[in-house]
């Protein structure tokens, strides 16, 4: 329950404030001020709010693609499945890629940013709550819409990167890549709004002496992957308004009968795809370089060097986009270029990875959960890191080209890397984010279930890679397969074993949040002995986070607040000084009286709800298209007419006139 | 567009961080070097730092960052509903700034594919017998006279002169739908001499890209015209120059990426 101090009239600090009359939305709907109930969740505009659903919404996405993985993997267990027919296997394939590309990990990077970053760099919200709650809702509903192929004549079946000719209404009658790619192009204005929001937050509302070298790594980790998407997305949304108007207006600009030249798709998506990828890594990437160090109670090792090999990621990753098409013919120098710039691109990464192992080195390791799955990212990423630096060879690439040898490279990546990171935040963040922790004994079987899945699934794909297995084969043939070791039937087997052994894992990691929402007792204030500021408020946090905002003297403020070093010289001897619940009370005894926190509001979620309408208009019928656009324009005045904090008469029943003071009230629900 | 509802407590972030030039905020943040401490804290402005921490403080005033902080700025920090930030620019200002950065992407995709496809018109009419210059040129320096009064505006609006603010505005509106007007008589006009949408990829890129430029002149017509009523009512949130001043930067970059435009499409011979 917010305390937020309810508005004041004008009378108050600070010069007058601007006249705005209305609250009420468009002089008819009260505004949604309950702190309670289901309203107080699909009106928010609290970013830890918001960060949940987003990590809720981002987990159903990845049990969706994790099944659809497990059907993939059912129909290629042994020679000739009959799981899946060509056609379904098709839009599983795709469908797969897109969950698990666009609507798990991306959202769940954007559920640990909008959670996290906020608190960590000490701000009470982020620079544009609306926009954080319409980019929520936003993704939700594109994500539904890219889904609703499934259930309007079959899903998008042209492979995740949708190159022409597949993508063509001759090879695909369906609506699915309609509703593919103005699904994506509605999840593309989500992250671009939330791109624009964490990036003005990062650079806008630190709190007093959080100077950018003493941000924590995952705010500048997820402030890299904000700008990567802030260029990335306008790239591919062009690639998808081009789509569309060839598959729905008749224009032929993929179509090589028409003489259109099929590699201008390919760069376009590429030039986003690759970013794409740093995007969906270099969160993991973050969060481990928080986890390692609070399990090793040592500083990270080289801070600098992660954040700017981070940086440097950034830059890099734009420059070679083209190694995804050595097999295009795009000529020798091109080759050469983008060859050398992909074999450059390991150096930062490997830098990461150095940082990592030697954070570890002579620290005091503390095996958790959190610090296992870590440890797990950084071994299994520097496998897929590995086989990466082999497709930057080009003769080398040009034989891996569409084999599964680059379907294990980056599962590795982003299941090893992505995901494992993931896992990681969870175990973390756990006891911030709901009060409680995760088990750690379910916690540590999640773990080595995981391990051992991923380790058999993608392990093998190596092997029929080189075997010459291509991907999207939807069936294989005893008679083809190969002899002894190299036997893919026997591969295909393995791997589709690990599959389920990976999806075992996930259930374990289910249960497990069951188990300790029903049994486990309120976690300690400070868990993990941690080292940012996200740890110095309550478990979970208020809703405007910091009763004070705390003034940051150094990197890992909270761990130099808990300790000194009375070490001489060069010796470091740390002498704890404070506890957590010390800082706290602190914080609590000096609290803010004035914190004005920006209302809920129905406009975010109305403006998101429209654009699938126009989606659903611009494929069956324009006039549907207008009714969306309609409400569009609508909400967007309702939306710029109403002032951010709600006015008295919003509430219910209307408050006493409290005057100027510096009275707290309390809001929604329950009057204390 | 004005979402000027960044939460703002009583002690927001005001003042401007030097970012280089602090000295050691590297790894090893306790102090190394008493004396240096020493020195620093002797930097200290009058009550200008509040003493922010539990025990263990004197020890991690090596913060020249702090130290620097200036007495007004920390006034600043109460202000009520200021709009006090890191970096000294507005939330809704920096966030306009991404955006067109963001939107020079997109206009760069959409030029990439025009130039692409500029002298593939297989069978239609190609760039050099449609194009109507003088025609175009006229409507060109309509729509960059109208960024002049947008600039008057802005200035009116700086200075608090509510009526010319609404009549500069008011003039840009109509200088962009003059422009817009013209787009449409002239895409009319190609149509009737044979060449629609789907007639060659030449047409489809040039549609695609003056259409999405268009688009682009609309929206920013119906924020012109709406900031005028929310004016004329008083319904403008948060600072009104301000706003005037984002719509105003939206409004530039339209124009700006219509030289870039119309020098690739319509003045290099094809």
């Amino acid at each position: 329950m917010a305390i937020i101090e309810r508005p004041v009239p004008a009378t108050s600090v600070g010069p007058a404030l601007p006249t705005v009359t209305p609250s009420s939305s468009l002089g008819v709907f009260r505004r949604p001020v309950a702190a309670t109930g289901w309203r107080s969740w699909v009106f928010t505009v609290d970013h830890k709010r918001l960060g949940i659903m987003y990590g809720v919404a981002a987990t159903f996405f990845f049990v969706v693609g994790g099944i659809e993985a497990l059907l993939i993997r059912l129909q290629l267990a042994g020679p000739d499945g009959t799981v899946l027919s060509a056609d379904v296997y098709n839009q599983m394939f795709t469908m797969h890629a897109t969950s698990m590309v666009f609507l798990f990990a991306m959202p769940m990077a954007a559920a640990f940013g909008n959670y996290f970053l906020p608190l960590q760099v000490g701000a009470r919200d982020v620079a544009f709550p609306r926009i954080n709650a319409f980019g929520f809702w936003s993704f939700l509903f594109g994500a539904m819409f890219v889904n609703a192929g499934w259930f309007l004549g079959g899903a998008a079946d042209g492979g995740w990167f949708m190159y022409a000719p597949n993508s063509g209404v001759a090879y695909s009658p369906s609506h699915g890549i309609d509703f593919w790619a103005i699904g994506l192009q509605i999840t593309g204005i989500a992250s671009l709004s939330g791109a624009i929001n964490l990036i003005v937050t990062v650079l806008n509302m630190r709190t007093r002496g959080m100077s950018l070298m003493r941000m924590p790594v995952f705010t500048w980790m997820i402030l890299v992957v904000q700008f990567l998407l802030l260029f990335a997305i306008p790239v591919i949304t062009v690639a998808l308004f081009l789509l569309t108007f060839q598959r729905v207006f008749g224009a032929t600009f993929f179509s090589v009968e028409a003489g259109a030249d099929p590699l201008l798709w390919q760069h376009l998506f590429w030039i986003f795809g690759h970013p794409e990828v740093y995007i969906l890594v270099l969160p993991s990437f973050g969060i481990v370089s928080e986890v390692l160090p609070v399990f090793s109670k040592k500083p990270l090792f080289g801070y600098p060097f992660v954040v700017f090999s981070g940086a440097a990621i950034g830059f890099v990753g734009w420059g070679v986009w083209a190694h995804h098409m050595f097999a295009s013919g795009i000529g020798p120098i091109s080759v050469a270029v983008f060859s050398m710039s992909t074999m450059a691109i390991a150096v930062p990464t490997g830098i990461k990875i150095v940082n990592w192992t030697l954070t570890m080195w002579g620290g005091k390791l503390r095996f958790t959960t959190a610090m296992l799955f870590a440890m797990g990212l950084v071994v299994e990423f520097t496998i897929g890191g590995l086989s990466g630096v082999t497709h930057s060879v080009a003769p080398s690439d040009t034989q891996q080209t569409d084999t599964y040898y680059i379907v294990a490279h980056f599962h590795y990546v982003l299941f090893g890397g992505a995901v494992l990171g993931f896992f990681a935040g969870f175990y973390y963040w756990w006891p911030k984010v709901f009060g409680k922790c995760l088990g750690e004994r379910l916690g540590k079987w999640n773990f080595w279930v995981m391990i051992v899945g991923l380790n058999l699934t993608f392990g093998p794909m190596h092997i029929v890679g080189l075997q010459g297995q291509p991907r999207r084969m939807y069936v294989h043939t005893e008679s083809r397969a190969g002899e002894g070791f190299f036997n893919i039937t026997f591969w295909n087997f393995a791997a589709s074993v690990g599959a389920f052994i990976i999806a075992i894992s996930v259930l374990l990691f289910l249960i497990n949040i069951w188990h300790t929402h029903r049994t486990a007792p309120p976690a300690p204030l400070d868990p993990w002995d941690a080292r940012t500021l996200e740890w110095m408020t309550t478990n979970p946090p208020k809703a405007h986070n910091f009763d004070s905002v705390p003034t940051v003297h150094a990197l890992d403020e909270f761990f130099h607040r808990k300790y000194e070093d009375v070490g001489e010289g060069d010796e470091h001897d740390l002498r704890r000084v404070a506890t957590a619940e010390e800082l706290l009370a602190e914080q609590e005894a000096n609290a803010d009286h004035h914190i004005h926190l920006p209302s809920p509001s129905y406009w975010p979620v109305v403006l998101a709800f429209a654009l699938p309408i126009v989606g659903f208009g611009v494929i069956y019928n324009h006039l549907i298209a207008v009714v969306g656009a309609s409400i569009v324009v609508l909400a967007m005045f309702g939306w710029a007419l109403e002032p951010s904090v709600a006015l008295d008469t919003d509430y219910d029943p209307p408050a006493p006139d409290d005057g100027p003071g510096t009275e707290l009230a309390t809001v929604g629900g329950g009057r204390p | 567009m004005s979402d000027a509802d960044a939460p703002h407590g009583a002690t927001p972030p005001a003042e401007k961080t030097p970012e280089h030039g602090a000295p050691d905020e590297g790894n090893a943040p306790t102090p190394d070097d008493a004396s240096a401490v020493a020195e620093k804290v002797d930097e200290i402005p009058m009550g200008g730092v509040p003493e922010p921490g539990p025990t263990g403080e004197a020890q991690r005033a090596d913060d020249s960052n702090l130290l620097t902080e200036l007495p007004d700025h920390a006034e600043h920090r109460d202000l009520h509903g200021g709009h006090a930030t890191t970096t000294g620019l507005s939330n809704n200002k920096m966030g306009m700034w991404l955006f067109l950065g963001s939107e020079c992407l997109l206009f760069g995709g959409l030029i990439s594919t025009y130039m692409l496809y500029r002298g593939r018109q297989a069978d239609g009419p190609g760039p050099d017998q449609i194009y109507d210059i003088p025609f175009t040129s006229v409507s060109s320096f309509v729509l960059l006279m109208s960024s002049l009064t947008m600039v008057l505006a802005v200035s009116s609006a700086t200075r608090n002169d509510e009526r010319n603010t609404k009549l500069w505005l008011t003039i840009t509106a109509l200088l962009g739908a003059t422009f817009v007007g013209g787009q449409v008589y002239e895409f009319t006009a190609f149509y009737r001499e044979g060449m629609g949408f789907t007639t060659s990829l030449f047409s489809s890129s040039f549609f695609t890209l003056t259409g999405f430029h268009g688009a682009h002149v609309t929206i920013g017509i119906i924020m012109l015209m709406a900031l005028v009523g929310m004016i004329s009512r008083q319904r403008v949130v948060g600072d009104k120059a301000e706003v005037v001043e984002l719509v105003g930067l939206y409004w530039h970059f339209v124009d700006i990426v219509w030289i870039v435009i119309f020098t690739l499409v319509y003045l290099i011979p094809a």
